[in-house]
């Protein structure tokens, strides 16, 4: 309860398919067992590259604002937008810069390559350790449910249809058994053309 | 019939005559002397709520099922009780179909919020204590004496750990539509309305609102349903279905176990209240 990481509830999901990505969240934010807001999104967008912050709502907050600063400096100076792979790597070093004070955040990242055309996803721990995957990464107070229906759910080189339907049963199925998190969601299918922004009509309870 | 009784109640000396041992029945309390085994420490109840109790302690190593929305009340047409159907230990919802309310004989019910094996347990005790009442006196107990009974149970194991708020409502010849509340405090209540459980200021919040003694049985049902779907969607702990009773002079009926996610909507999109929730970007 006084865990910082469980005390506004959340959830995120990252997964891979065949030339495409998805990320989700739940909407929910909470002051332990009360929930304050249905419409907290947790998904923010730097050009090509999708980030996901679960943990403390505060730093949720901070943190992504702090990526918009640090993005379009980054923009500034190179003259082009940043790929998902270095923004990793400028996650990872903003998070350990707060080593013996960190931000109360688990993110995950999810893009496609502008180059390589290649997928992205990886996760983080609040103090910038990065977890690569091939398949799915997860996070936040449902993050054991995830894990249980993405290993379930997963299968590999899915298009972007059939990705979008698990990772929604995935986040769906998941949130509905943790109390933190959960009143509806958020998907993006990215593909290397297009995003594709959905709403996900959760339970309300 | 006897050895019924005997089996299940207190041994009885074979000195009384007839005439006395009815007199002896009538005074026999139910019996508290359940043996159940402690920690064998000096101070097992520092122990037991050290262990067990998260609301002292949220790093306590046995998680009890907490969290629950109860409500009861009485009004011109008999009593509504109306419960959520969620157990949840830690954050994790161990079930979304739990029920609360017990039926302890065809006119008198119970309801449980608070740990899940004490309410289960006690309530079930409590229906065993009632029954007999029955068979000794060869009449229904009365509200306020079954109540009475699980909270003296409960004073007795003050301090051990032991987690319940329950209501109890029946209708008696004696009493008419009776309604009482119990925790495990020891507090034993009467009144008109109660809401117990970690949703239970969302749904006094809606039932205050709208209640009126001279309700109809219509209304009154719709009301107790509402204000148990406003706690569903507000408290984490509180959800699943809406379990939903009248109790009126010929007893209880049930007005069924409905999930709360197509009520939710329906209640969003047909009269437009939860404009909170939205429903496109």
């Amino acid at each position: 309860m006084s865990n910082p990481f469980s005390i506004n509830g959340g959830a995120v999901v990252a997964m891979v398919g065949k030339d495409c990505v998805a990320i989700a969240c739940d909407l929910r934010l909470g002051m332990q067992a009360l929930t304050v807001s249905n419409d907290f999104p947790k998904i923010f967008n730097y050009g090509d590259v999708y980030l996901g912050l679960t943990g403390l709502a505060t730093d949720v907050t901070t943190v992504s604002e702090m990526f918009r600063y640090k993005v379009n400096m980054y923009r500034l100076r190179e003259e082009r937008d940043i790929e998902p792979e270095t923004m990793a790597n400028l996650v990872s070093s903003s998070l350990y810069e707060k080593r013996f004070g960190p931000y109360f955040v688990s993110p995950v990242i999810a893009g496609i390559n502008p180059h390589s055309q290649k997928p992205f996803v990886c996760g983080f721990d609040s103090i910038g350790c990065i977890d690569f995957a091939k398949d799915f990464i997860v996070s936040g107070t449902a993050s054991d449910q995830l894990f249980g229906t993405c290993e379930s759910l997963w299968e590999p080189d899915m298009e972007p249809e059939d990705l979008f339907e698990t990772i929604s049963q995935a986040m769906l199925n998941s949130v509905d058994r943790d109390a933190l998190s959960g009143w509806g969601a958020h998907v993006y299918v990215i593909t290397k053309d297009k995003v594709v922004k959905r709403l996900l009509k959760g339970r309300q309870d | 019939m006897d050895d019924l009784i005997a089996k299940y109640s207190t041994p009885q000396d074979d000195f009384f005559d007839e005439d006395e041992n009815s007199v002896h029945f009538q005074s026999t309390k139910p019996s508290l002397d359940l043996k159940f085994s402690l920690p064998p420490i000096s101070q097992p109840t520092a122990f037991l709520r050290a262990a067990t109790d998260d609301h002292a302690n949220p790093e306590c190593p046995i998680k009890i099922a907490h969290g629950t929305t109860t409500l009861a009340f009485r009004f011109q047409g008999g009593i509504i009780v109306a419960t959520d159907s969620r157990a949840t230990a830690g954050s994790w919802i161990a079930s979304q179909t739990v029920k609360k309310v017990i039926e302890i004989n065809d006119k008198m019910l119970g309801t449980m919020a608070g740990g899940a094996a004490d309410c289960q347990y006690w309530l079930n005790y409590l229906g065993i204590e009632c029954r007999l009442h029955e068979l000794r006196h060869k009449r229904r107990i009365s509200v306020a004496a079954a109540s009475k009974i699980l909270s003296n149970l409960v004073y007795s194991y003050k301090g051990m750990g032991l987690s319940m708020g329950t209501m109890m409502a029946g209708v008696t010849a004696l009493e008419g539509p009776a309604l009482y509340y119990i925790d495990s405090d020891g507090t034993r209540l009467s009144g008109n309305l109660f809401c117990v459980g970690s949703g239970q200021t969302f749904a006094y919040g809606v039932l205050d609102r709208e209640y009126d003694y001279n309700l109809s049985v219509e209304d009154a049902l719709a009301l107790g349903s509402r204000s148990i779907l406003a706690a569903t969607h507000r408290d984490a702990y509180s959800g699943g279905s809406i379990n939903l009773y009248h109790v009126k002079e010929e007893g209880w009926t049930k007005h069924g176990f409905t999930d709360t996610n197509p009520v939710f909507w329906k209640t969003k999109l047909e009269k437009g209240e939860f404009s909170n929730v939205a429903t496109d970007f």
